[in-house]
């Protein structure tokens, strides 16, 4: 299934500039980043379990947040790009 | 049942491949032109020269992704594999079966069988779907003929008679084959299949598309844990992937055959993506390759029904799922190992 997760840190501290970095770290072993704070990740249910875990013991509840969209299978349909930077399409021809 | 995972195909010559995290990234001239996690891809098949870093070989192996490397003209360089896993006693039994001759001839007959009625499907549907453009009655003559051969193998016969009906099958098949060139008949004409070198466009593509399927049959081999390199069929012979040879027999008229067919048919790849060298070798060049490999993609995508099984299966599968078959009855699970039959 595809998730969209998107985050914001608060990068006042030291500390928080720490947890933005593990976080896209996280979420770029998972999914491929098509904006600044934004992740497109192609998982199974056990991995997104494996992830959300990941990100919600980073994050700072108090200061940070985190938002998942669960897009399913047929998120083709729900997703539409415009403008530069297009994401590559992980279940279509992959040719480097 | 088994997900089909992704391929990536590195075809630009000058690509390093390299791991970040759970991530592999193509790098060209030191920038990043790709960023993939691993956990989306099955394969990683190299058609570059500066390769791929030992730490991305590691993970690969670690996670069951297979890895091969490809000269940029299609011919196979090397395969990587990590520690053996799979079942020791799975394997054991295997190199017991290949060692007695009747297990191999009953395997073998399958084999056999599958590959002649698949030939014999891609003849009868050009008989049925275009029958104004081909010669109908010596395609019905090579249909008829297949059909007898199928009863000789099913009479029961030695390693060695299988091997020879089945060189007779596919001399007469590949006879008949250049009739089912409906379009660009010049640039991509027909006579017998050559190889190391492929003389001819055609024979070309024939090679890289076997080489492609060679390559995911043994890893489907390998996935349930069988060795690729003993085979029934074929003779052992040091390097050769002899249980992939066998596999690949009758897949290849469903998979490769078929596949060429359409793309010249439906004027996907023309005869100018093609050079000849001067020893006689035919080559494509990489834009030809690029569509070759996008077409193989999205056919392995497409669903059939497995005979066997009765279930619906992307094309892509069929390799693992024949692969289980087999390993089924090496264990002792199946009568006999069930071929693929295509109709």
């Amino acid at each position: 299934m595809m998730v969209l997760i998107t985050y914001d840190v608060n990068t006042t501290s030291e500390a928080g500039k720490r947890r933005l970095r593990l976080v896209a770290k996280q979420c770029r072993n998972f999914g491929q980043r098509v904006q600044n704070s934004v992740f497109e990740c192609l998982v199974d249910a056990a991995q997104m379990k494996q992830l959300k875990h990941r990100l919600v013991g980073l994050i700072d509840p108090e200061r940070d947040s985190l938002r998942f969209y669960y897009l399913g299978n047929e998120w083709r349909n729900r997703v539409e790009h415009v403008g530069t930077k297009a994401s590559i399409d992980l279940e279509g021809p992959l040719i480097a | 049942m088994k997900k089909l995972g992704n391929i990536l195909y590195v075809t630009t010559p000058e690509a390093y491949l390299s791991l970040d995290g759970e991530n592999v990234v193509v790098k060209r001239d030191d920038t990043t032109a790709m960023r993939l996690p691993l956990h989306n891809l099955e394969n990683i098949v190299c058609f570059n020269y500066p390769g791929v870093s030992p730490a991305l070989m590691g993970a690969c192996a670690e996670r069951n992704i297979g890895l091969c490397f490809l000269r940029p003209n299609g011919r196979f360089l090397a395969r990587v594999t990590g520690r053996q896993k799979g079942n020791l006693l799975l394997r054991k039994k295997q190199y017991e079966l290949s060692q007695c001759e009747s297990a191999c001839a009953s395997i073998a007959t399958s084999m056999v069988l599958g590959k002649i009625a698949n030939c014999r499907t891609v003849i009868n549907r050009a008989i049925r779907d275009h029958a104004l453009l081909v010669d109908v009655s010596e395609l019905r003559a090579t249909s008829d003929f297949l059909k007898q051969m199928l009863q000789s193998v099913q009479a029961g016969a030695t390693v060695e008679t299988l091997r020879g009906l089945e060189g007779n099958a596919a001399s007469r098949y590949f006879r008949v084959f250049g009739q089912l060139v409906l379009h660009q008949r010049e640039a991509f004409a027909f006579e017998a299949r050559t190889r190391r070198p492929p003389q001819d466009n055609m024979n070309a593509l024939l090679s890289f598309l076997y080489t492609l399927l060679t390559y995911e049959v043994a890893s489907a081999l390998e996935t349930v844990g069988l060795d690729p390199y003993v085979g029934f069929l074929h003779a052992d012979r040091p390097g050769r992937p002899s249980l992939a040879l066998d596999m690949m027999e009758e897949l290849r008229p469903v998979l490769a055959d078929r596949l060429a067919l359409s793309l010249v048919n439906r004027k996907q790849i023309s005869g100018k993506g093609f050079t000849q060298k001067e020893s006689g070798g035919v080559l494509m060049d990489d834009r030809t390759r690029k569509e070759v490999l996008v077409a193989w993609q999205k056919r392995k995508q497409e669903e059939i029904l497995h005979p066997f099984l009765k279930e619906r299966i992307p094309f892509g599968l069929l390799p693992h799922v024949q692969a289980s078959l087999l390993a089924r009855y090496v264990r002792g699970d199946l009568d006999a190992y069930p071929p693929f039959f295509w109709n």
